[in-house]
Parts: structure tokens; C-alpha cells; sequence
């Protein structure tokens, strides 16, 4: 399975099984149990119904939106619905949590048995098997900034539905977890359940790592909580399987424990080890009902599903004839892919057109610290340049100055071209006129030529265009110079 | 002044709808009795403002021939409901000071049927209690006396002591109580009064302060059989905002409620004749036997072979879900808190300072038989159970249309009996639970006085949402037994008037 990735100890090489925990914060109006709004970033305290607050004699009901949201993403992951769940509360005691206990899903959640590919490196794909999705809910947030002894408590977050996705500890390296989380949020983003925002915390990580010789069965694995970038997914893992190989080539044993990453120190720190585990004294929450759902509603989610990065991938590679590269790229945000498709579907060439979005447009979104969605220029605009190299209305050359200028000011290609008299010339004519130039100023290299350096044609055809202003056709311009320097 | 003390709800609501009295009139005769009866501390807040301005809109609502099936009629709420702006307890020094900023889904539709509140009534701290005297602010006294222990104060039950005791001292038409075990049918039976505990999902949840949330159920407390129907009849609502609320209407309780027994099966369980049921009981249960049997009743001896399991697996549901729905209290957003230096000392002492013992028992007990290692042999073995008790149930609605039984072991006992032995304090709920773990409509009828003059119920169930059939055989009962003691009390104010 693992063909790449070990990790060299002292006595021998490793293997690592990683499971992740992802906790994605449902896109929907209003929190899993109460109608308040669940928009990210409100003042401390605005979205907080007396449900959230857990004021006494409040209940719970289901919000229907963020079930058909864990549904959906459930039908995504090909993961199995199941059609009675049950909300459980997990009890512990937090500033945070109002009601002391999360009501969340354990013994019966409403998916189970999944399955992710990651597009490996190698252009393998693998299979990673997801364990379970549960809905439950956030908790609030400690403010500890604001007084130099006390705590303030925002609410705001608290009651937000979450799913927490559970995968099998297939993952073999820090890559492949990587890529999973990236391709499950792309998933997510596609259907419109997660936005995937890991800086605003609508993702976060918890990484099981555990490592062992191959061959041998899984070790004992440690949960990293609560990370929150895709880097510290990786220095966490790398962190903490070589703490485990070093604790065990010396003879030591791993004991289950629960730790932090600390992306300051590049350091894994212990949060509570396995005598200190909470007892969240679990039981079916008796203010709901089991979630049951309609076998033929869920049918009907699922045939409504738009079309998932797979599929897509499939399709792009029939259609468009791109790169492995073109298509990480693309495919890597949804943005991203629809943007393209509307490019291709109105350009001539779409290979071209893709390498003129990859190489010229996101490099100059890039340089200007800017997004897809805030560039002037459209996917249309953009396939009217492509289309206009493409018919030899413009040179390569001459479509680079217009696009510079297309991205400055949103204008069109036509209209730059127009204004600056750009288009490109085929008039033998006039060609020949400033080829008769270019070879009368350049005389000695002419002999040179003549005399057998050969090179020096590529050095006329770039004087000749540079004197048309860019404007000349090329084909025309090693045609017509063929016939005046080789006969 | 007494004459409208005297009226029964069904009554007062008609010579209200005849503009025969005022509400204003009537309300200020009870606020008055209030007063006059404070001592036995039914009251935990009296909202006498609110209460004189309540009636007079009622009066001018009467007075345009409007108003709703409780126009005018002024009541008292149990302190476990949430009220906008008037404190709200539970009893509890956790919750001393609180005022909701909400109104309880019942009690709203009491205000939207035109009734009036008088007060919030006293109850066992988070309606835990049998006896009234868990209570922060204090027990509660009942205005019965025994008459060969005159000078001993009795409880007047729970944990809805509070109601009970105002409606049998005349200090409100009627109540609102809470039932998880036996809230409203012990006090009733304790009192001299008749008490409903609805089908669960009758009453919505939704703004009554949790305690075990599969067993709570709202309901009436009156004087009458008919008073507690009307009573319920405007509490029963369907609440989207509780999910277990159930999705049926109420059908109209009057309608067969004076409507004879005969023909009906009437179950009686072998299983409640227990060891230690006093001989008195005993004969009381069979007095009611032969009453509905003479009304034409078929009686039926019929088993319910798990009973003797219900009040252990209540005992173990309960708590388990008190000591959860009581995670909330912990000084962070409302109620008491005891400031300290780190968030673990501040929830310590604020548990420790707010909870009386009988709470901190329960939230103990729950916490145990949740934790891992017990859940099995406990919690999930008492759900188990709990599925077995509905089976012997179902059965035996396959027979019969009502079942009756004992409401309590015996009459009430006095304040600071079973203090010391929680177990025997437990045992008073024997006969009331099974209907609260299955969610079985039953009410609880008075029916005679003890040997020592104290009021006795005897309790019917009927099948799930037949609150009907409930309320004809209670009617029956209290139609055959011609129960018409007063309390020692109001004898008492009668005679030095």
C-alpha cells in the first residue's frame, strides 16, 4: 500500500496510519437546534437565541436545512444514509458550552461507511474509507483578551451545526492527509455544505497518528485536536510520529493521549493522557426524537446533487485534453472549475485557453495579492483573446500586452486591439517591406547567415516582428524570409 | 366574601360570561385569601399588580361579550413555569431573582384564554419531592389536619405542594402543576383535590423548567373532576417548539365527561395490592371498585406483571436526566454564582450553594448510573424496563378502558417524616409512576377522609391521549363518593367568622 512514505529511525524504517477527524461547519441560515443566525463574524453575543444560552426550560428542535446539508455531503462521500439516527448529549463542564453538555450524534449517526479517492502524485488514486458522519453542535468561544483577570464568554458560535466526518486510519504519509482534507473540502465546496475556511475555523482537524513496523499490526495512536491549517497538518504529523518512533526505539511505550500542536514551537504537547480521560456520561437526548429520515427525499437529494470533483476530473480530461497538473489546478477550488468551464465552452481551443488562465491570469491575480472573483476580466473575455491568437488576429507576443492591459482595466481584447491599432498584419506587402529593411540595416548579419550561421533566422524573424510593431504575422514573416534568404 | 370563594371554576365562569360577578371582584377575594393564608407559605411570589390588572381587562373584555373558556377565572402557576417578567424559582436558591424574559407555552395559552395569574407557587426545589419540603423558600404547609394529631402540621405532597395546598385552602380556583413521577396526582390526593397528569406531549414543555424531560408532563389541579378538564382543556396545546409535543388536538373534554360508565371495563392490577399497603388504602380501592361497579362498569382483575420494577427504574430515569438538564446551572449566564479565582472553584461553589440536598442526591444518582462502566447495568437496563412496562400496558388496554388504583400508600404524613430515609420518601410515588414511564394519562379523584380525617384519592389511567375516558371514570368517582370535606382550615376561618 504505502510505496513511498516511511520514516527512517534509528533501528529501521516506520510506517505511519493517520486517521482524521474533520469538524465542517454546515452552510445554512440558522444553528442545528434554535433559529438564530449562524453567519460568521457577527459582534460578540448578537446571534444568540435563549436556546443557545441554555436558559432554563428551552428545547431543542431540528433544523431541517443542516440535516439535508449532512445528507447531502453524506451522498458525496458514497457513504451510506441512515434513515434513523439518534442526537445523544455528550456532557462535560465549560464556560463555552452553555447547556454542559454538546448534543451530538455516537452510537447511531445519520451516515456511515464512506469513501474518498485522493488523486495521488504518482497519478495513482486511492481509496481512503470514511467510518461515519455525525451532526452536532459548536460551542461557544472564551474571550480571554479583553480584562486582564477575567473571561468573557461569545455565544455567537455556539449551537452552529457541525458534521464530524471520520475516517479509517488508511493514510499513509502527511501528503496523503493533506490531500484528503483538501479533497473532502473540495467536495464540500462543490455541493455547497462547507465554504472550507480553515482561517475562519469553518474546518478543523483532528489528526490520530500512530506508527508501526511494516507488516506489523496498527500502534496505539495519540489525537492531535483542533488544527487548523493545512501546513500544520503535516509539521503536526511529521511531529508526532517521530516523537512516537523515538519514545518506542527506546524502548518505551506510546500511552493513548490527547495532545495540541503547537505551530509556534513546531512542538506536540500533551493536553490529557488516557487516566485523565473525561467520562462524557452519553445518553439519548429525551428533548428529540430520532431523526428519521424519508428514504425518497434522500433519492431526491442525492439526484439533485450538481456534479462532484470526480466526475469532473473524468469529464475534463475527455473534453478539454488537460495536463495533470492544469487539472489539480482547476479542479482544486470550485471557482475555479466553473470559471474555466465557461472559458472552454466559449473558446476555439480550451488547452490554450486553460494554460492562459493558469500561467498568465492566476500569475497576475497572484502578483496583485488578488482572487478570481475580484479580476476584471471575464471567462467570455478571456476566450475572445484566446480566440483571437487562435484565428491569427494577434500574435502570442501582442496578446501578452493586451491581456496586461485587459487585467488593468476590464476592457476587451477587441477594443484594446482597435485603440491600438494591434491587429496583426498578413499583407505580403508590407511584410516584405520591412523584411527588405530589417536585412539592409542587419547586412552583415545577412553574410553571416549566408555563411552557414544558421541560428541567425530566428534572429530575423524577431526584428522583423519587433519593427512591425509585434504586428506581424509570424507564419507570414518565416515564410517570406525562407524565400528571400534561402533561394 | 366567601361566596366566591366558594364557587367552583365551572361555576365563577359562568357567572362571569353572565356578568353576575366581576374578575375584579373575584380576584380581589382571592388575593385577600392570600393573605389570610399566607402562613401556610403556598406562595413563593404574588403578582397582585398584575393580578387586579389582569381582571379588569378581563372584565372589559366580558363586558363586550368577548373573552376566551378562562375569562376572568384567576389561578395560580406552579414556580417551575417560565414567566415574562415575574420571578421565576423553581424553588431553588439557584434561581432566586430570576425573571424570564419568556412566557411557558401553557401558561401563554392560559393568558390567551383570559385567565388571570394570582402567584407563583411554592414546590420541592426543581419539582424533586414528595412532600413540599425541599423547597428553598421553604415547605409547605397543607391546610389539613389530622384529627387525632391536631397540632402537627402535614405536608400537602408534591413536588407541586404549592398548587395543591392553594386550590384545597381556597387561595386560587385552581392550579397549574408539573407531574414526572407523581407531581400532581400525590398532592392532589394528599389535598383533597383532583389532579391530571395529561399523555405526554399533551402540554408542551417548551418554558417549564426541565426536570427529567421523558416524564414531565403539565397539568391541572382543582377543586372538581370538570374544573381540572376546563383547566386542561386550555393548557393542551400542539407546540412545534417541543419536539415531543404531540401532533393531535385535545378533543372537547366536556362533551362525555357526565356520560355513564357503564359498559366500560375497568381494570384492576393484582399486582398493586403490595405488602405495604396500609389495609386502609385497601378498602378505600375497593370502595371505589364497587362505586364504579354499581355505576355498571365491568371490572376486570388484570396483570401488569412489571410493576414491581417501575419505581426502581424510575429512580434511575429521572435522576439520569435531572443530573443532565441541570449541567446548565452553572453561574456562567444567569442565576446564583459564587465568584472565584478559576472557572472549577467558581462551578464548585456555585453547585454546591445553589443545590439543596435532595437535588445534589438526584444529580449524584444520575451522574452515576450514566457513567461508563454503570450505563449498562443501570440506565440501559432501566430503559429495558421502561419498554416492558409499556408492553404489560398495552396488554392490558387490550382488555380494559381504565385502570384504577391507589393514588398513594396512605394519607399525608407530617412535615419532617421520611426526612432522614430518602428510600421510604421514594416509595411515596409507587402507584403514580408507572403512568409517568409509560406517558399514560391519569388523574387522581378524592374520594373519602382516613380515619384521622385526612383526604385520600384513588387514581385512573386510561390509554394513551383518552384523557376522555379519564376524566368519565374520575367524574364517576367523585359523582358516587360524594366527596365534599373541607380542609381543617377552612372549617377553621368558617367558624371564627
Amino acid at each position: 500500500m504505502n510505496e513511498s512514505y516511511y520514516i527512517q529511525g534509528k533501528k529501521g524504517v516506520w510506517e505511519l496510519a493517520i486517521g482524521l477527524e474533520l469538524h465542517a461547519r454546515v452552510i445554512s441560515n440558522a444553528k442545528l437546534f434554535s433559529g438564530s443566525q449562524a453567519a460568521f463574524g457577527g459582534d460578540v453575543n448578537t446571534q444568540v437565541s435563549l436556546v443557545d444560552a441554555a436558559m432554563p426550560g428551552m428545547l431543542p428542535v431540528i433544523n431541517r436545512k443542516c440535516v439535508e446539508q449532512a445528507v447531502r455531503t453524506s451522498l458525496a462521500l458514497k457513504a451510506k444514509i441512515n434513515l434513523h439516527s439518534v442526537f445523544e448529549r455528550k456532557h462535560y463542564f465549560y464556560a463555552d458550552l452553555p447547556q454542559g453538555y454538546q448534543i451530538t450524534q455516537y452510537k447511531e449517526p445519520i451516515a456511515s461507511d464512506g469513501e474518498l479517492l485522493l488523486d495521488l502524485p504518482n497519478g495513482k488514486i486511492k481509496s481512503v474509507k470514511i467510518e461515519r458522519l455525525q451532526l452536532e453542535q459548536d460551542a461557544g468561544k472564551l474571550l480571554h483578551e479583553q480584562h486582564s483577570h477575567a473571561t468573557y464568554v461569545d455565544l455567537n458560535r455556539a449551537g452552529i451545526a457541525l458534521m464530524e466526518i471520520v475516517s479509517k486510519p488508511d493514510l499513509s504519509s502527511p501528503e496523503e492527509a493533506r490531500l484528503y482534507v483538501n479533497k473532502l473540502r473540495l467536495i464540500m465546496q462543490y455541493i455547497s455544505t462547507c465554504d472550507g475556511n480553515m482561517q475562519e475555523g469553518s474546518l478543523r482537524v483532528d489528526v490520530n497518528v500512530s506508527v508501526r513496523k511494516p507488516d506489523e499490526p496498527l500502534g496505539t495512536y495519540c489525537e492531535i485536536k483542533n488544527i487548523n491549517s493545512l501546513r500544520f497538518i503535516y509539521q503536526a504529523i511529521e511531529q508526532e510520529a517521530n516523537r512516537q518512533i523515538n519514545i518506542l526505539e527506546n524502548g518505551g511505550q506510546i500511552d493513548k493521549e490527547t495532545c495540541l500542536f503547537d505551530p509556534i514551537e513546531n512542538k506536540i504537547k500533551s493536553m490529557r493522557s488516557k487516566e485523565n480521560a473525561e467520562d462524557y456520561r452519553y445518553f439519548k437526548d429525551p428533548d428529540l426524537l430520532p431523526l428519521v429520515l424519508d428514504q425518497s427525499r434522500v433519492d431526491q437529494l442525492k439526484n439533485e446533487l450538481p456534479e462532484l470533483p470526480d466526475a469532473k476530473r473524468a469529464r475534463f480530461i475527455s473534453a478539454f485534453n488537460l495536463s495533470f497538473y492544469d487539472l489539480n489546478i482547476l479542479l482544486e477550488d470550485r471557482a475555479n472549475a466553473d470559471w474555466y468551464e465557461q472559458l472552454a465552452e466559449q473558446s476555439n481551443n480550451p488547452k490554450i485557453a486553460a494554460n492562459w488562465m493558469i500561467s498568465e491570469l492566476f500569475g497576475a491575480l497572484n502578483k496583485a495579492g488578488k482572487n478570481l472573483s475580484d479580476s476584471l476580466i471575464s471567462p467570455k473575455a478571456l476566450s475572445e483573446l484566446v480566440n483571437m491568437i487562435e484565428n491569427g488576429h494577434i500574435s502570442g507576443c501582442i496578446a501578452k500586452t493586451v491581456f496586461a492591459t485587459m487585467f488593468e482595466t476590464g476592457k476587451s481584447a477587441i477594443s484594446i486591439v482597435k485603440e491600438k491599432n494591434l491587429s496583426q498584419t498578413s499583407d505580403v506587402s508590407i511584410i516584405e517591406d520591412i523584411i527588405d529593411n530589417v536585412l539592409i540595416t542587419h547586412a552583415n548579419n545577412v553574410k553571416k547567415y549566408k555563411d552557414g550561421k544558421d541560428k541567425l533566422f530566428s534572429f530575423f524573424v524577431g526584428e522583423t516582428i519587433k519593427k512591425s510593431h509585434g504586428k506581424a504575422n509570424p507564419i507570414i514573416v518565416t515564410q517570406l524570409l525562407r524565400d528571400k534568404l534561402d533561394s | 366574601m366567601n361566596d366566591f370563594l366558594d364557587l367552583s371554576l365551572a361555576e365563577a365562569r359562568a357567572r362571569l360570561a353572565a356578568r353576575d360577578i366581576s374578575s375584579t371582584e373575584l380576584t380581589k377575594a382571592y388575593l385577600s385569601r392570600i393573605e389570610a393564608t399566607a402562613n401556610l407559605n403556598a406562595y413563593i411570589t404574588i403578582t397582585h399588580d398584575q393580578a387586579m390588572l389582569g381582571a379588569a381587562q378581563a372584565d372589559a373584555r366580558l363586558a363586550k361579550g368577548k373573552g376566551g373558556i378562562l375569562e376572568g377565572i384567576c389561578i395560580a402557576v406552579k414556580d417551575l413555569f417560565c414567566t415574562n417578567g415575574v420571578q421565576t424559582t423553581a424553588a431553588s436558591r439557584m434561581l432566586d431573582g430570576f425573571i424570564p424574559t419568556y412566557e411557558s407555552t401553557v401558561t401563554s395559552n392560559l393568558w390567551n384564554a383570559g385567565a388571570v395569574l394570582l402567584g407563583k407557587t411554592n414546590l420541592d426545589e426543581f419539582a424533586m419531592g414528595s412532600s413540599n419540603t425541599t423547597s428553598y423558600y421553604g415547605a409547605v404547609e397543607s391546610p389539613w389536619r389530622s384529627t387525632d394529631a391536631s397540632d402537627k402540621k402535614r405536608v400537602p405532597g408534591g413536588s407541586s405542594g404549592g398548587s395543591a395546598a392553594a386550590v384545597a385552602a381556597r387561595s386560587a380556583i385552581a392550579a397549574t402543576g408539573t407531574d414526572t413521577g407523581g407531581s400532581i396526582r400525590q398532592p392532589a390526593s394528599f389535598s383533597g383535590i383532583v389532579g391530571i397528569k395529561p399523555t405526554y406531549g399533551r402540554c408542551s414543555r417548551w418554558g417549564i423548567i426541565a426536570f427529567a424531560s421523558s416524564l414531565d408532563q403539565a397539568g391541572p389541579m382543582a377543586r372538581t373532576v370538570e374544573d381540572a378538564a376546563i383547566l386542561l382543556q386550555a393548557m393542551a396545546s400542539y407546540d412545534p417548539k417541543d419536539s415531543t409535543s404531540a401532533k393531535t388536538t385535545m378533543p372537547n373534554l366536556l362533551v362525555d365527561i357526565n356520560k355513564s360508565v357503564k359498559g366500560m371495563s375497568i381494570g384492576v392490577p393484582i399486582e398493586y395490592r403490595i405488602d405495604s399497603l396500609p389495609e386502609e388504602t385497601s378498602k378505600i380501592w375497593d370502595h371505589g371498585i364497587d362505586y364504579l361497579k354499581s355505576e355498571g362498569a365491568d371490572i376486570v382483575h388484570i396483570s401488569l406483571p412489571h410493576t414491581k420494577y417501575a419505581l426502581p427504574t424510575y429512580y434511575i430515569i429521572a435522576p439520569a436526566e435531572a443530573s443532565s438538564n441541570l449541567a446548565r446551572y452553572d453561574g456562567v449566564r444567569y442565576g446564583l454564582r459564587i465568584n472565584e479565582q478559576n472557572i472549577t472553584d467558581m462551578y464548585t461553589h456555585t453547585r454546591t450553594e445553589g443545590f439543596g440536598e435532595e437535588v445534589k442526591r438526584r444529580i449524584l444518582l444520575g451522574t452515576y448510573v450514566l457513567s461508563s462502566g454503570y450505563y449498562d447495568a443501570y440506565y440501559l437496563k432501566a430503559q429495558k424496563m421502561r419498554n416492558l412496562l409499556r408492553h404489560d400496558f398495552n396488554q392490558a388496554f387490550d382488555k380494559v378502558d381504565a385502570i384504577l388504583t391507589p393514588t398513594t400508600l396512605s394519607d399525608a404524613f407530617e412535615i419532617g417524616d421520611n426526612k432522614d430515609d430518602p428510600l421510604k420518601m421514594y416509595l411515596q410515588d409507587v402507584f403514580t409512576v408507572p403512568a409517568s414511564l409509560v406517558g399514560l394519562p391519569s388523574i387522581s379523584v378524592p374520594v373519602t377522609l382516613s380515619k384521622r380525617g385526612l383526604p385520600i384519592g384513588l387514581q385512573v389511567l386510561g390509554r394513551m391521549f383518552d384523557e376522555n375516558s379519564v376524566v368519565r371514570v374520575g367524574r364517576t368517582l367523585e359523582r358516587t363518593a360524594e366527596f365534599k370535606a373541607m380542609t381543617t382550615l377552612v372549617n377553621g376561618i368558617l367558624k371564627d367568622e
